[in-house]
């Protein structure tokens, strides 16, 4: 019941500070140039076109969806406990447990949402763009729910930050700090490893095992087909691939409930 | 029957004692004000009846239920200090918010917003009230599903004359209810006749814990007698009463409370001299002085 209360109120709250919409057009528009810019041009060696769409929105999610699941979890328990609205909330018959879950589910809610309108406007514009209904909707929909656990992990990650800084100042900075390191450093770290180690034991063993442990590379590892993997965007190549699907998917799965997990245990410990 | 048992209570943050050895119960239906300067201790306590700090030593009790229970926070109503809602929600948005949190009918949060005089505005952004608005909302959430215990943290800060006297009917009408109200200020003299007991804090420590009348009795502060003359009586007035002659036309006396009745008999025996006659018990602030001062000068 209350884990209802707190999810409406969220959701009532990113409606009208604007995050809905921000994350929509976010979504929104970066797909449809995309979908509409890129793609295979018509009829090559029957490549669904659909599937050259979803490779460019997955380039585009590992940054946006991050970015979005941070954006909206930084301020959750920093600026309550700055706003007093914190201490107010725990004098009511309620458990933390509740709060967070209650936020997690809005704001879940919202990143979905501006996830499927993307997707949405992707199959849409290709649809219109070939003139065709007969494409593999698979990927789309692997897509879809990658992209919720993608964005779950950095939900958690996010409350994890905003109760342990307890300030949101502080807190806006270090999730922006993630973020770069995350989709970006990370990346390229590994990348100026691979070229030092020049094809060594490093490349063989443990770079597959570091590149699947960053869940925003296993999402991109788990949305690109082999056959594009010649696109990906960082050049981090078919060794990467040697985690399997399996590992992949284990990463995206076990990020969320980790994130999740930390988030709770951090904000236990919060006086408000 | 017993609301909230305070047993003993300290509470430090390392070094320093914030609640010393504090022993205070609220009966079903009395009016508690707890009194004391910036930083003696007051939100701290609530903070601990609320649960939400720990105390170091003692013991609390919510209806006989531990601070921070499930079942003792929902028979609390809270209104913290300082709390800034929601800019982007509007006033029934909050309220209905908080009634679901705490399993009232948005009925009565409707009715409440009523109360305390926001029905002009419930459907306005929290972001557009005033300072005494705000505090309205936060006053309503205080009161949802009639709490047997009211906690009120400051609740006159930042309101005008008159919507204190609103304020203190509320307060009243609460009491009658059978709810246990202990509210915190250190704006005194409205607090006069609107509590059943004051509870003095300095520095952490509990000071005094009793009716205002047996304050005034145990602190033996003198009652002032104002008697105003004619200009040219006045110092004759003086001279015979024994008092101190002020601006030009009255005399001033300091009686106890045992020799009240017999100066003013002897005032009512001078006849026309006398014009009008103004009696002022210690006034709470003097009494608030008086226990300070003795705790000071008791260590
Ligand atoms: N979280 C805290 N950490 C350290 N000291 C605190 C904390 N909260 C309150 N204090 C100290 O406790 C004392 C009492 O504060 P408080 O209960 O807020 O006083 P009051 O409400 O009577 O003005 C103050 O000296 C304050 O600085
Ligand atoms: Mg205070």
């Amino acid at each position: 019941m209350s884990v209802l209360a707190i999810a409406r109120m969220e959701l009532l709250i990113a409606r009208r500070n604007m995050w809905v919409a921000t994350s929509l057009i976010l979504m929104g528009l970066f797909s449809s140039v995309l979908t509409l810019a890129g793609g295979a041009p018509t009829g090559t060696l029957g490549v669904d076109p659909l599937l050259i769409a979803t490779t460019s929105v997955t380039t585009l999610s590992v940054y946006l969806i991050p970015l979005i699941g941070l954006l909206l979890s930084f301020d959750a328990i920093a600026g309550e406990a700055e706003r007093g609205t914190l201490a107010l909330s725990l004098t009511y018959p309620l458990s933390r447990g509740e709060i967070l879950l209650g936020k997690f589910v809005a704001h879940l809610m919202v990143l979905g949402f501006a996830v499927a309108v993307g997707l949405a406007l992707t199959a849409g514009l290709t649809i219109w763009k070939y003139s065709t209904t007969d494409l593999n909707y698979v990927p789309l929909l692997e897509l879809f729910f990658s992209a919720l656990a993608l964005g779950a992990a950095f939900l958690g990650i996010g409350y994890t930050v905003s109760a342990k800084a307890r300030q949101t100042g502080v807190a806006s900075g270090i999730v922006i700090i993630i973020w770069l390191v995350c989709v970006v450093l990370y990346d390229l770290g590994l990348l100026g490893a691979l070229v030092a180690d020049d094809g060594g034991t490093f490349t063989k063993t443990i770079f597959p095992w570091l590149l699947v442990a960053n869940p925003a590379d296993a999402f991109r590892l788990i949305n690109m087909p082999v056959e594009t993997v010649s696109t990906l965007a960082t050049g981090l190549g078919a060794a990467g691939r040697a985690s399997g699907f399996g590992l992949q998917l284990t990463s995206l799965l076990i990020w969320p409930v980790l994130a999740l997990g930390l988030a709770w245990a951090a904000f236990r410990r919060v006086e408000p | 029957m017993t609301v909230l048992d305070i047993t003993n209570v300290s509470k430090s943050y390392g070094d320093l004692h914030t609640v010393c050895e504090v022993s205070l119960n609220l009966a079903e239906g009395e009016r508690v004000a707890l009194l004391g300067h910036n930083g003696a201790g007051k939100t701290t306590l609530m903070r601990m009846v609320l649960g939400l700090t720990p105390v170091t030593s003692g013991q609390i009790r919510v209806l006989g239920m531990p601070p921070g229970s499930r079942k003792a926070r929902a028979a609390v109503g809270f209104l913290p200090e300082s709390v800034a809602f929601h800019g982007a929600l509007t006033g029934r948005e909050q309220l209905h918010h908080f009634a679901r949190l705490k399993g009232v009918k948005r009925r009565e949060a409707d009715d409440l917003l009523e109360r305390v005089g926001l029905t002009h505005a419930v459907n306005r952004k929290i972001r557009t009230y005033s300072k005494g608005m705000r505090q309205r909302v936060g006053l309503a959430q205080a009161l949802l599903g009639q709490p047997r215990l009211a906690l009120l943290d400051e609740p006159t800060s930042g309101l005008d004359p008159i919507s204190r006297h609103e304020f203190y009917d509320i307060v009243d009408d609460l009491a009658k209810g059978g709810t246990a109200v202990l509210l915190s200020s250190h704006a005194l003299t409205e607090l006069e006749s609107r509590t059943d007991r004051i509870a003095i804090m300095a520095k952490g420590r509990l000071l005094a814990n009793d009716s205002l009348g047996a304050l005034r009795q145990a602190a033996r502060l003198p009652i002032k007698v104002d008697v105003r003359a004619t200009p040219d009586t006045a110092d004759d007035l003086a001279a015979r009463l024994g008092g101190t002659r002020i601006n030009g036309a009255s005399v001033s006396i300091e009686v106890q409370q045992e020799d009240k009745l017999s100066l003013l008999g002897r005032i009512t025996g001078l006849g026309d001299v006398v014009q009008d006659i103004d009696v002022t018990p210690a006034s709470l602030e003097e009494l608030y002085r008086y226990y300070s001062v003795a705790q000071q000068e008791g260590k």
